[in-house]
């Protein structure tokens, strides 16, 4: 086990590629999963607002 | 239904959100599989490289990273002609929507290439035309991303940005030919299609990752273009409507 994390003293190397690889796939996807929930529930509040101020008039 | 009809119907931002979700979540679930399989294949499966060991394995994230970044700006490149053209809607997203991921897999594709570089040629960098043209490109997608950001008129940024990415076009066959038209210290790289210099048990995982990397640019493209269509039609009724059915305890996922 410990001799495939070393990769043959390559260990640094390749886990480093493959570790900011995946950090940036995951960057990705929070970014646009995290901006539709705050994309929606911001414009369910507009909306809401929206029509309380017409029945209001 | 004919292209001809598809192509009227790419017009309507509405018909393609209600399309596409679907898609989204295909897109998505084929990108985790694909790379899940790809990677552990490519690091516990596949063997050692008989000259360069276990150091080769960057090659499984480095070119399909590269390829995608190409990719991606052939993207921007066809968005660009099709918004100057026809001026069609979908098209100015697509060009503000594909920058970031662009821009993140063309940096990708340069640090796992430098770490690449450290263990097999010694250097972390060298000015390469291979590299020196994918860092031009780098460039690229920050103007692109800039050059929106700095034009406050959304329709003038657009046709702005779409000018800059067909233009940035002319990059595309130098990245390509560098590695035969400069004999520097990149590598050629191996012809999958016609032939591959690698064995199969080498090259299959490269397929699966570059298959899984599409995928990802599918579902990343698809699920902003879905944000940016809610977003640029917030006032009409379809996506008042839309907005009600989802429950606000439990957005929708994609």
């Amino acid at each position: 086990m410990q001799e495939f994390f070393a990769m043959g003293g390559h260990g640094l190397y390749v886990w480093l590629s493959y570790g900011l690889s995946f950090l940036v796939i995951a960057l990705l996807v929070w970014r646009v999963r995290s901006a539709r929930r705050a994309f929606v529930s911001q414009a369910r509040a507009r909306s809401q607002r929206l029509s309380a101020d017409l029945q209001a008039k | 239904m004919s292209l001809k009809t598809l192509w009227h119907k790419l017009g309507s931002p509405r018909w393609f959100y209600e399309l596409s979700g679907p898609w989204t979540t295909g897109f998505g679930v084929a990108a985790a599989l694909l790379l899940a399989v790809g990677c552990v294949w490519a690091l516990a499966i596949a063997p050692e490289d008989y000259q360069q060991g276990n150091s080769y394995r960057i090659m499984y994230i480095h070119v399909p990273t590269a390829i995608l970044a190409q990719s991606v700006y052939m993207t921007l490149g066809i968005a660009g002609v099709i918004l100057l053209v026809w001026r069609m809607k979908l098209a100015d997203m697509v060009l503000a929507c594909a920058v970031p991921f662009g821009l993140w897999m063309t940096a990708l594709a340069l640090v796992t290439g430098a770490i690449w570089g450290k263990p097999t040629w010694g250097t972390w960098w060298v000015w390469d035309a291979r590299i020196v043209s994918m860092l031009v490109q780098l460039f690229l997608f920050f103007g692109l991303y800039a050059l929106r950001e700095a034009i406050p008129r959304a329709d003038a940024a657009g046709r702005a940005c779409a000018v800059l990415a067909i233009v940035g076009l002319v990059n595309i066959p130098i990245i390509k030919y560098s590695v035969d038209w400069w004999l520097t210290l990149h590598q050629p790289s191996s012809n999958l299609l016609t032939g591959p210099t690698m064995p199969s048990e080498m090259y299959l995982p490269l397929f699966v990752n570059i298959l899984g990397f599409y995928c990802l640019y599918a579902y990343v493209l698809l699920a902003s273009l879905r944000l940016e269509i809610l977003r640029r039609e917030e006032k009409t009724q379809w996506v008042q409507q839309h907005l009600q059915q989802q429950l606000p305890e439990q957005p929708q996922a994609v």
